[in-house]
């Protein structure tokens, strides 16, 4: 109803594969990240960006990650809390070594050691799969949960056991430490988040991406064509994890500003997974609609009660809230086991052919 | 090398030294050994005839016991409160079936993993709602469980068992005993080991898959009271107790998904190296490896063994 594409007509492969075939997407999504990056830090208010805006992006950074091991490439992994955790860390510690490089330029490039843990966790994924696998990753979740309370040295010996986020400016604008805007810091995240969510779609829809998919809809044969399992299982671990170890990075630099161990444990990590199978398995848009219900819906429940008066306790809000979250889990679930990615193709589905269903 | 000396050989010259202490090593380990293997128990109850991978298991052992005490402290006798509670389990896995697994048949695996996930987070707010979330005391006493403990005098020195953990122990072997029994010998039992071999199988046969779900959960459910017994009475009964379903996981790992012999044994294993290499290693590396040693040597085991000690062979084909 609201465009079609008729009239479009493609005369190259490269026009045909592009990323936005179809005109009015391409529009829209031009829309969409102007809206984001200026309209938003015009008008919305700190609360706004600080408490839902900044922390959506970042955990869909996150659920990227996770959806390009769980959803591409079929290994499901309970271990992101544990590889977002090496991030922040990493990045701090490279804070703390060579203070005059970038920040951001360190928030990059801390996901490189979360790479390399994920590698080192993933050596088991060929001989174990499927829920073995994902037990076995709970083993780096728990290793790693230990490492950043039990190795000092990590949060530099501090007494409180947290990492604090030293100032650090970009343009010399404060972009994290207690002086940074959050519109700013929100700028700095969907900046990195639109790159790399921009990279990871065109990684799904290369010659890698494939390999996964292959591997994920029948490993034993994704071998007899010819896919290297281990190497490919391997990359996906690596990828991964470098995508949930910027996300942890950013979580600490540009959005919390210190950070325990507590951040980084189980929970986070089953977290970020019903982001990913709440959004959709094997979609991007998926791990976006997921991270916004996911984090939206306990704020939605807990100002409800506030617009009809009710005066309720707020351990009670927080019981209900937990209640609800979980019905609501196993609602979605049988409404659409597919995600809310299926949902949003439906929906668009039948907006194309209006008025005539078929 | 001295770091070698303090891995490979100090840790054993302890144990030579002071038998006394391993023993009472061995013994906790055995207890915290049966406690996981009960909590496994339930997992591989609901594993086996439903393919459900069940996440709440953990928080249906401490919704358990919070209504028991819940009951017992609105002035219901302990008995009837132990009656009221299964009750209560029985309605669980009816609504279990009714609401979650009937909607979500025929679904792949990791959807049914994440609706237990739901049922995890429901169960934890409506308990809270409900009983409460402060810490509560067991009433092992009013339940007749002896308290206290014994001391024997052995090997040079005293080891000393808690007479809760001997009782632990002997209901955890009567309950897999009966489990045992009910499985090989009683109809319902020979219909649940032919749902857990082929759903469709059993559906041919006039098996009906939605009841025997439901005696299922319900086993599971009477399974998780029975654990939330003993280690409420060990420690108090709070949402904390979840932590435990974690523990059982690399128990479930090490026996494999589907056999009970293997998360009886698995549970064992994995108690006793958690606290032995907890007592004689722990020191080396900044005591808490607990947390993280089960996983470890259950993926040691799973390298050389990948469905776990006692699982059905995964045969593979395209």
């Amino acid at each position: 109803m609201l465009y079609r594409e008729a009239g479009q007509f493609k005369t190259t492969y490269a026009a045909d594969s592009a990323l936005f075939p179809i005109l009015q997407d391409k529009i829209g999504i031009v829309l969409i990240l102007l809206a984001a990056f200026i309209l938003v830090p015009l008008t919305a208010s700190d609360f706004a960006i600080d408490s839902i805006l900044t922390p959506i992006l970042i955990f869909s950074l996150a659920a990227i990650g996770l959806n390009l091991l769980t959803g591409y490439t079929g290994l499901l992994s309970l271990g992101t809390g544990g590889f977002m955790g090496v991030g922040a860390y990493a990045c701090y510690k490279l804070a703390t070594f060579f203070p005059g490089i970038n920040i951001v330029v360190l928030v990059i490039f801390s996901g490189f050691f979360a790479a390399a843990a994920g590698i080192i966790f993933g050596l088991p994924s060929l001989r174990i799969k499927g829920f073995y696998l994902s037990v076995a990753t709970l083993a780096s979740q728990f290793f790693l949960s230990w490492c950043f309370i039990r190795v000092p040295w990590l949060y530099n010996y501090n007494v409180s056991a947290s990492i604090e986020v030293p100032t650090r400016t970009l343009f010399g604008i404060p972009i994290t430490g207690p002086t940074a805007t959050p519109a700013t810091r929100y700028i700095v995240v969907l900046a990195i988040v639109s790159i790399m969510t921009w990279l990871a779609s065109n990684l799904i829809r290369g010659r890698i991406g494939r390999t996964w998919m292959a591997v994920r809809d029948m490993d034993i044969a994704a071998e007899l064509i010819g896919i290297k399992l281990y190497q490919t299982k391997l990359l996906a671990f690596a990828v991964s994890s470098f995508y949930c170890g910027v996300a942890g990075a950013m979580l600490v630099f540009l959005w919390l500003g210190n950070a325990e161990s507590e951040s980084f444990n189980i929970n986070q990590s089953f977290l970020i997974l019903f982001m990913v199978i709440i959004g959709g398995l094997g979609s991007l848009l998926g791990s976006f609609l997921g991270a916004a219900l996911i984090w939206g819906l306990p704020i939605v429940l807990r100002t409800v009660p506030g617009f009809f008066n009710l005066s309720i306790k707020a351990a009670t809000i927080e019981h209900i809230t937990f209640m609800t979250l979980g019905a609501l889990i196993i609602l979605f679930l049988i409404a659409e086991p597919n995600g809310l990615a299926r949902l949003w193709q439906i929906g668009k589905q039948k907006l194309r052919v209006w008025p005539f269903p078929y | 090398m001295h770091l070698l000396y303090q891995i490979f050989i100090d840790p054993f010259v302890q144990m030579g030294t002071a038998p006394d202490l391993f023993v009472q090593t061995l013994w906790e380990g055995l207890v915290t050994g049966v406690l996981y293997s009960l909590i496994a128990l339930g997992f591989v109850l609901i594993f086996k005839a439903s393919g459900v991978f069940n996440f709440a298991q953990g928080i249906m052992v401490v919704f358990a016991a919070l209504a028991l005490v819940g009951f017992y402290e609105h002035g219901v006798p302990a008995y009837l409160a132990l009656g009221l509670t299964i009750v209560l389990m029985l309605i669980l896995a009816v609504a279990v079936e009714r609401l979650i697994l009937r909607p979500l048949v025929n679904q792949p695996e990791i959807i049914l993993f994440m609706a237990t996930f739901g049922l995890t987070y429901f169960l934890i707010g409506f308990g809270e709602l409900i009983f409460g979330g402060d810490p509560k005391v067991m009433i092992s006493g009013a339940l007749g469980l002896p308290s206290g403990s014994y001391q024997i005098k052995t090997l040079g020195g005293f080891v000393q068992m808690q007479k809760i953990d001997i009782a632990a122990a002997i209901i955890a072997s009567l309950m897999v005993a009966s489990l045992g029994v009910f499985f090989q010998k009683t109809r319902i039992g020979r219909a649940l080991r032919a749902v857990a071999d082929s759903h469709r199988a059993a559906l041919s046969v006039g098996i009906s898959l939605e009841q025997i779900w439901v005696i299922v959960w319900f086993a599971a459910g009477i399974v998780a009271l029975a654990t939330g017994i003993m280690w409420g009475a060990r420690s108090n009964v709070s949402f904390a107790l979840e932590i435990i379903a974690l523990k059982a996981l690399p128990v479930l790992i090490l026996g494999g998904f589907t056999s009970i012999p293997g998360a009886i044994v698995g549970g064992i294993i994995i108690g006793l190296g958690e606290k032995i290499g907890e007592f004689y290693w722990g020191p080396l590396f900044g005591s808490g490896i607990e947390d993280w040693l089960a996983y470890v040597i259950a993926l040691v085991f799973l390298l050389f063994r990948p469905q776990g000690l006692f699982g059905e062979r995964i045969i593979e084909r395209i």
